[in-house]
């Protein structure tokens, strides 16, 4: 039995990676470009995989442990997607987990279970997905036509969407009522989760809108240089808003993923979302000033701490090692990029010149390889 | 959405409300007749005593953390009925607040405002112990609830939920029903690990479990939170293939923790949960899941801090005990609930 768990173990461990790979094959053109960049952190993904099967050897290598892994990674995973196109775009969105709670705690009200249960329980999906499209809304609105600085403006959506979750829950957990609401999304397709299925659904379109739409070039574009792309004949207001919807969106499915996790609403869901989501992100190779970034990277990056934490429970250690851990690998992964990313441009040629700031704009973060950000603004317009 | 869905759903809210009534009603009748002891055991059904005559009208204020979760909202509301119990008490409860700073406001504004009494359940009791001792030597007495001061002078009387004794009731539970198995599997959901209350409940635990040779195989923390109930068992249960029994600290991340363990088809231990929420009680009552017990950590601590300084600031006495004054310091007890006393408990359970 148990040679049989070891023998499917490595298919299994690869198998979790292989939900990215195909992302990343996706443009042999662009092999390149973003193997180059997220070379050290699959690398480090590589490493902790190593050590979670040298600690825990058939617990970590199980397919139910690649699967627990997946499905942890798959509601952060899914908010990280929406944040990457919002820090891409050159904002920020410190409002996500705050929307993930009031999206949960909306569609589970009793007035929106009782009509659920009247209709059908996609129904209760709406709701958490409009409520969620709604207040990236206002954060957009906000943020490009109010001209608010996105960290304030999100800061006080963070604030005021669970104030009103808890308004709504009354400080109470509800209980999710609607046992084939619970039981199509805890359930699994060929034995992979539903919850797995949707995160790599979003995690390919998140893909193919940012390398293979305007939308996708654009966003690069007003994250580079607004002005530019302004000049360019971009209406940066309205992008703008569109991301941070779209990133609003994101939070209502982590909603749903999440009610159907814990078959529960509650105004404590999503508590400090936020700063994984950012931290997948930053690790991710995006940077947190706008103009580049892949979802790969962010993938790779939800992946690397969900694995973290689950090698640090098989292996009995405490919450807090994790948490330093955590820290630890944030740095070292930004870290690693850089030299990695300096490197690669090196080897390239001069064309970035050599100065950090210049070796920044040089890697090709923009789609297709382009050579700079501004670059890609130009053929889009 | 439909202002009748909203008035559908307040009015199933009231009329759950008033059935909890109605059954503590019935019991307070019964408290009377031969069970005495099921009664005084069901909170707000005690019978009567002289102390519960009215007296001279008392304004005691109250500030609490902010109600964030369940048990801590069950706290403010069983204050609020306390206020509504009793007709010369007059409540002033402050905006519940996690914000040390304004919260020692609050009792400043107490202190100017020359209440009776003070029910405090600091955020942090060593940060709001100076503030606590200015209103003791301004001549407040001062009730502590839940977590300590720092000094015995800053408070009159204190109640106390007892952390450590959670941990031997659970692991003295745990090792009653594996009394046959030394080599057990037991493993431990912990809530914030950063709070020296969760360290004492694991401390209980570890030296209930030792006297009966059993030891903690697993151990995670997660945060009070149903979603970091769900997050961490899911890892639990991957990282112990073969599990006995599970103690978790917490019903509200309960929650989480059961759909972990139903979402990985376990079943071949027991659970036994912590705090007492009514849906836990529920669910045991139910026997309809690995939940089999919890240990109750009194949500109604604070109305016993609004009842002492009621006593405290009319002079009265307690009146089942020979001394003239109010004990200085009262710990309540942790029982376990089961399948078989839950009916005693679940009305003063709160709602998480």
């Amino acid at each position: 039995m148990s040679q049989t768990t070891t023998t499917k173990a490595p298919g299994g461990a690869t198998g979790g990676a292989a939900t990215v790979r195909p992302d990343r094959g996706g443009g042999p053109g662009l092999l390149a470009g973003p193997l180059g960049r997220n070379l050290g952190l699959v690398v480090g993904f590589v490493l902790l995989c190593v050590a979670g099967v040298v600690s825990a050897g058939d617990r970590f290598a199980d397919v139910d442990n690649v699967v627990t892994i997946l499905r942890a990674a798959a509601v952060t995973g899914v908010v990280s997607v929406g944040m990457t196109f919002v820090i891409i775009g050159g904002g920020i969105d410190l409002s996500v987990g705050a929307i993930v709670a009031l999206s949960s705690v909306w569609a589970t009200t009793l007035a929106t279970q009782a009509l659920a249960e009247d209709v059908h329980w996609v129904l209760m999906v709406g709701t958490a997905l409009l409520v969620g499209a709604v207040c990236g809304l206002v954060n957009g609105v906000v943020i490009a036509y109010g001209k608010l600085v996105a960290f304030i403006a999100t800061l006080a959506m963070l604030a005021a969407a669970r104030g009103l979750a808890e308004i709504i829950a009354n400080r109470r957990t509800q209980i999710v009522q609607d046992t084939s609401f619970i039981s199509f999304f805890g359930g699994d397709v060929l034995g992979v989760p539903t919850l797995v299925i949707l995160f790599a659904l979003v995690a390919v379109a998140g893909w193919v809108l940012l390398n293979r739409t305007t939308f996708g070039r654009r966003t690069f574009a007003v994250g580079g240089n607004a002005e530019a792309a302004r000049l360019a004949g971009i209406r940066v207001q309205r992008h703008t808003v569109m991301l941070y919807v779209l990133s609003g969106v994101t939070c209502g499915i982590a909603a749903v993923m999440l009610m159907a996790r814990t078959t529960t609403g509650s105004s404590t869901h999503g508590t400090l979302l936020e700063l994984d989501a950012i931290a997948a992100v930053v690790i991710g190779g995006t940077l947190l000033i706008g103009g580049r970034g892949t979802i790969v990277g962010t993938v790779i990056g939800v992946l690397i701490f969900t694995t973290l934490s689950n090698v640090f429970t098989l292996n009995d250690l405490s919450s807090s090692a994790q948490a330093v851990a955590k820290g630890v690998i944030i740095v070292v992964a930004v870290l690693l990029q850089q030299r990695v990313a300096a490197g690669t441009s090196r080897q390239r040629g001069l064309r970035g010149g050599g100065t950090p700031a210049s070796t920044g704009t040089s890697i090709p973060g923009s789609p297709s390889g382009a050579p700079t950000p501004g670059a890609a603004a130009g053929p889009t317009a | 959405m439909s202002a009748t869905k909203q008035r559908r759903f307040r009015r199933s809210m009231t009329t759950a409300v008033c059935a909890v009534g109605a059954t503590a009603l019935v019991s307070g009748c019964t408290g009377n007749t031969p069970e005495p002891v099921a009664a005084a055991a069901s909170g707000g059904g005690q019978a009567a005593t002289a102390n519960d005559d009215p007296g001279e009208t008392v304004r005691i204020g109250f500030s609490a953390p902010a109600a964030d979760h369940g048990w801590m909202a069950g706290i403010t509301e069983a204050a609020r009925a306390e206020d509504e119990r009793y007709e010369d008490v007059e409540l002033v409860v402050a905006e519940g607040t996690n914000d040390v700073g304004a919260q020692i406001s609050q009792v400043e504004t107490f202190i100017n405002d020359g209440v009776d009494a003070i029910v405090l359940l600091p955020f942090d009791g060593a940060a709001m112990t100076p503030v606590a001792l200015k209103a003791m030597e301004a001549g407040i007495p001062v009730i502590n609830v839940d977590r300590e001061f720092s000094s015995p002078f800053a408070a009159r009387a204190t109640v106390l939920g007892d952390n450590y004794g959670m941990g031997v009731s659970a692991g003295t539970y745990v090792c009653s029903q594996l009394a046959d198995k030394p080599d057990a599997i037991v493993a431990e959901i912990a809530g914030i690990d950063s709070l020296p209350l969760t360290q004492d409940r694991s401390k209980g635990f570890a030296d209930a479990l030792a006297d009966c040779g059993l030891d903690v195989d697993n151990r995670v923390a997660a945060e009070f939170t149903v979603e970091s109930g769900e997050e961490v068992a899911a890892n639990l249960l991957q990282a112990a293939p073969q599990i006995d029994a599970i103690w978790n600290h917490d019903d509200d991340q309960g929650v989480g923790v059961l759909a972990a363990i139903n979402n990985a088809g376990r079943s071949e231990f027991f659970m036994v949960g912590g705090a007492g929420s009514a849906n836990a009680m529920r669910s045991i009552q139910a026997d309809d899941s690995v939940l089999k017990a919890t240990v109750i950590y009194p949500s109604t601590q604070a109305a016993d801090g609004v009842r002492l300084a009621r006593l405290i600031a009319q002079g009265k006495r307690l009146s089942d005990l020979v001394q003239v004054e109010i004990p200085r310091q009262i710990v309540l007890n942790a029982p376990v609930v089961t399948k078989d006393n839950v009916d005693q408990y679940l009305d003063s359970a709160f709602e998480s």
